[in-house]
């Protein structure tokens, strides 16, 4: 019976064996996965002990998330707290223990928990295990602009909408702001009243980040694209002559412009900008198809998640959806390019994308990758991660860049946008009305971008929508980013 | 070094571990070092040292390897379980010491010659099927879970499947000892009893939607049977059958589904219909909550651990995260606390226990001794790798003990005889023969 006995051993052996090698996988192997699993709650509850790095903005210096100590019975636990409230709620997000995490605090857990691996770090923080000292995390610098921040918010009001401001030469993120916002103070214990908050729409969806996951129509903001792609083409110039009577011809059927009573006649493409004509940007996307003007949005990051810090599910891909999903045509007849070109038929964009087109134009073409971090910062004061600038790529070339950026210049100067001017810069600018279909529920937009003078390229862009709507983007809209814009800049002026 | 020596030693290893450990555990909780680790260690080296000493007596040419892994054992057992819940740690100390009496009660009681057990072992096969059964019986056995596994008797409760185990082997070794040689032959109507038990272990899955201890009843069945025949082919023969058997009562009986869909797919991206509370749940949040807690809980501990007394095992306000983690899902809050390197030592000392039992039945020069050995030690190994398994999501998962370390008054006594028979049939190898 030895030999039996023999290969029974064997047999036994190694299902014990496969015991230490299942559990090496789950402890090694499948760890980090496990570890992001937003229902891992032992990981989230096992980080409370960690004494989280603090989030701050630098410019005013202000702590946006911070540490409470509390202790329950044997060990030390770190609460967050959010001083300023709903300020800056859906960029920061929030860490708790019953409804996990959002935004930074999600995305940069692994920083905000020193859990980074990096040989140094991980020596620090076995040595501070072993004297019995909590584990602290490494701080979180944005580059956000805390006082245009509140402009923002106050000005957006009781209304739905967003706006995002931003450094096109750098892509740092000067605002980002979704109304209505929320107190993150409130999600732990008293999550209830934040589905009570009311504003100019329904849902009111506070916790939703309008600014970079939210979809809107872009309406005429949308002709920048078209009209980058017409110059691209090397089919059209500025000077372009066009014939507007009113509306133009779609598969049979009139599409009017905004105000049909006041036919143009004879206009070139500039002025066609300035005054946001349909028409004639409804005959461009004609000529030139779909499928060209979505390869020029494609340039602008349309169809892709930009690549801002905050989680990837907090973030949506600008283009045209079908069915509630992105949607690229396979040929040009799948779309209504006429209508696609001044920016309805489905396409919908994200704030942030507008403020990156109107950042690349002001900025001689170049679409730079959007930060709102700015470094981080490890406990003893090392920097761990500088974010640098980093060139998405060239969104269309430095002359099709000026002569766009010269006609919405024109457009604040004379035409839809004269709202946002601000003496002293000179500031390009578009207007939009998205039409949802419903009457007085336009989605107005104006995004623009502002340098010191008309030669320079531009340090500024920002992209502000209001939803629910009865007024034009020039009306309601550009006013709020002249207020942005002139708390962003005078900021700068006097450090 | 006599095996006696050796053992001593051991047991002055194993109590220092075991005060080792409770210490972590005591001085996470106040960040003091206390005397009582120390007062324990030394009434838990007491406790072995005096079993040692019946085994001296009774046994004194047995492994000396034993009773010190299972002195090891016991002693991490016990600092997971008063790191958990001190209450029910001490209750589980009073368990060990019971096991420790019922060990040296065995030895005393058959230290002339166990082998009186083989006469009755149809006695055994008996009550090992009456015990698998007692837990359906109405008024008797106590539903925990879906399964039934519990009987109660007025205040007292046990799992009578860990005894049933230990009687199995015992009928298996004195009947297959007797049947060896015409089974080997392999003549049909020879198998007559033996599908008997193939009926009865599905009987018991039904009867108790058990599927744990089925698989280690048949598993234990199918060793021994090749042990005793030498043939393969029965083997696989047999795993042919339960395979077989156990598909068609997976889709008969829902209770075994679920077990087996948590097992393939614990983690769902849609919601899908959740029976604990009729709403449609991710049914890593409804079904198979205590699996993906149980495998956050290890992955959490990486390579070193947390600590003894540092994991995560409770929300901030101290709700318990993994259900039923004590018995059943103990190993995952040992994997958390002393991590990959600990719990690899934890399975290479059951390993030690399983080379060290298989060398009994190696050693032993009869038939119904080494089968013994050889059943005890396997079924000692299976049960490891059913339950350490399924929590690891190797197999699915089943609700029996981890030995002498889950908690559990059953599971600790049925360890203690099963280390008592193979301390005997050791002993019996062992001796000098007189000339």
């Amino acid at each position: 019976m030895n030999g039996p006995i023999v290969r029974l051993t064997y047999v036994a052996l190694l299902l014990v064996g496969a015991l230490v090698v299942m559990t090496t996988y789950w402890q090694t192997w499948a760890a980090p996965a496990l570890a992001n699993r937003q229902d891992n709650a032992i990981k989230r509850v096992a980080e409370f002990s960690i004494d989280r790095g603090v989030i701050v903005s630098t410019s005013p210096f202000r702590r946006l998330a911070r540490n409470v100590q509390r202790k329950t019975g044997e060990r030390t636990l770190y609460f967050r707290r959010y001083p300023q409230g709903e300020l800056a709620a859906h960029v920061v997000g929030y860490s708790t223990v019953g409804r996990s995490r959002t935004g930074l605090e999600r995305s940069l857990n692994d920083y905000l928990t020193s859990s980074n691996a990096n040989l140094s770090t991980l020596v620090d923080k076995a040595l501070d295990e072993l004297r019995g000292k909590p584990v602290v995390g490494n701080d979180v610098v944005l580059s956000l602009d805390l006082e245009a921040q509140a402009v923002a918010l106050e000005e957006l009001g009781t209304r739905c909408g967003a706006v995002v401001a931003l450094d096109p030469r750098t892509g740092k993120v000067k605002v980002m702001v979704s109304s209505p916002s929320f107190d993150p103070n409130l999600v732990e214990n008293r999550f209830g009243e934040l589905s009570r908050i009311t504003a100019d729409c329904t849902p009111a969806s506070p916790l939703l980040n309008r600014a970079a996951a939210g979809l809107l129509v872009p309406g005429s903001t949308f002709k920048v694209i078209t009209a980058s792609a017409a110059l691209e083409s090397k089919k059209y110039k500025p000077e372009s002559s066009f014939d507007d009577p009113g509306y133009c011809t779609v598969y049979g059927k009139r599409v009017n412009n905004f105000d049909t009573s006041r036919p143009f006649g004879t206009i070139d493409l500039e002025e066609a900008l300035v005054n946001s004509v349909n028409s004639v940007f409804c005959n461009i996307g004609l000529k030139l198809g779909a499928k060209r003007i979505l390869d020029q949005a494609k340039r602008f990051g349309f169809y892709e998640l930009l690549p801002l810090e905050t989680p990837e599910d907090e973030l949506r891909a600008s283009g045209l959806y079908r069915a509630g999903k992105l949607y690229y045509p396979k040929a040009d007849s799948d779309v209504d390019a006429g209508r696609m070109a001044f920016g309805q038929e489905r396409m919908l964009v994200t704030p942030l994308q507008m403020a990156m087109v109107a950042g690349a134009i002001g900025a001689g073409g170049r679409l730079l990758e959007p930060q709102v971090v700015d470094r981080i910062v490890s406990p003893e004061g090392k920097r761990i991660q500088q974010q640098r600038p980093r060139l998405i790529r060239q969104a269309v070339s430095r002359s099709t860049a000026e002569a766009v950026a010269q006609m919405m210049r024109f457009a604040v100067e004379r035409g839809t946008g004269t709202a946002a001017r601000i003496s002293g810069y000179s500031i390009g600018g578009k207007t939009g009305t998205g039409e949802t279909g419903v009457p007085g529920a336009n989605t107005t937009w104006f995004i623009a971008f502002a340098a010191p003078d008309d030669e320079s390229p531009a340090d500024l862009a920002i992209a502000v929508v209001l939803q629910n709507q009865s007024g034009t983007g020039g009306e309601t809209a550009a006013p709020i980013a002249r207020s942005v814009m002139e708390a962003i800049l005078g900021s700068t002026e006097n450090p | 070094m006599t095996a006696r020596g050796r053992e001593l030693f051991g047991l002055v290893v194993a109590s220092v571990i075991a005060g080792l450990a409770l210490a972590s555990v005591t001085m996470a909780r106040s960040a003091e070092i206390s005397a009582d680790a120390l007062t324990y260690a030394v009434l838990f080296l007491a406790l072995y040292v005096a079993a040692h000493i019946v085994v001296r007596r009774t046994a004194p040419y047995a492994d000396g390897a034993l009773l010190p892994v299972t002195a090891a054992l016991t002693g991490i057992g016990l600092a997971v379980n008063y790191r958990l819940d001190a209450d029910d740690a001490r209750r589980q100390a009073l368990w060990v010491l019971i096991g420790v009496v019922v060990l040296a009660a065995t030895l005393i009681l058959l230290r002339h010659d166990y082998r009186v057990l083989e006469s009755y072992r149809y006695l055994f096969g008996i009550a090992a099927v009456l015990l698998l059964f007692l837990p359906a019986v109405p008024g008797l056995g106590e539903r925990v879970n879906g399964v039934r596994l519990w009987v109660h008797v007025g205040p007292l409760q046990f799992q009578p499947g860990e005894l049933a185990k230990i009687f199995l082997i015992l009928f298996l070794a004195g009947y297959l000892r007797e049947k060896r040689e015409v089974l080997a032959q392999g003549r049909l109507k020879e198998f007559g009893p033996l599908l008997a038990i193939w009926g009865a272990a599905m009987l018991v899955i039904v009867q108790t939607a058990d599927l744990g201890s089925a698989l280690l009843n048949f598993g234990i069945f199918l060793a021994m049977l090749y042990v005793a025949t030498g043939r393969g082919l029965f083997v696989a023969a047999g795993l042919g059958l339960f395979v077989g058997g156990a598909t068609l009562l997976y889709q008969a009986l829902d209770r075994v589904q679920e077990r087996v869909t948590i097992w393939l797919h614990p983690w769902t991206d849609e919601r899908v219909y959740c029976a604990l509370n009729g709403k449609l749940e991710l049914r890593q949040d409804c079904a198979s909550y205590q699996l993906v807690k149980s495998l956050y809980s290890i992955a959490n501990g990486g390579y070193a651990g947390t600590g003894l007394g540092e994991g995560t095992f409770t929300t901030t306000d101290g709700t318990e995260l993994i259900p039923h983690l004590r018995t059943d899902f103990i190993y995952s809050a040992i994997a958390q606390e002393i991590g990959l390197v600990g719990s690899a030592a934890l399975i290479l000392l059951y390993m030690l226990f399983i080379v060290r039992g298989m060398r009994v039945a190696l050693r032993a020069d009869d038939g119904f001794s080494k089968l013994l050995a050889a059943g005890l030690t396997f079924g000692f190994a299976l049960q490891t790798f059913i339950i350490v398994g399924g929590v690891l999501r190797i197999v699915p998962l089943t609700g029996i003990t981890l030995p002498f370390v889950s908690y559990g008054g059953s599971s600790i006594v049925a360890n203690f005889l099963l280390l008592a028979g193979l301390l005997l049939v050791s002993h019996r190898a062992n001796v000098p023969r007189s000339p």
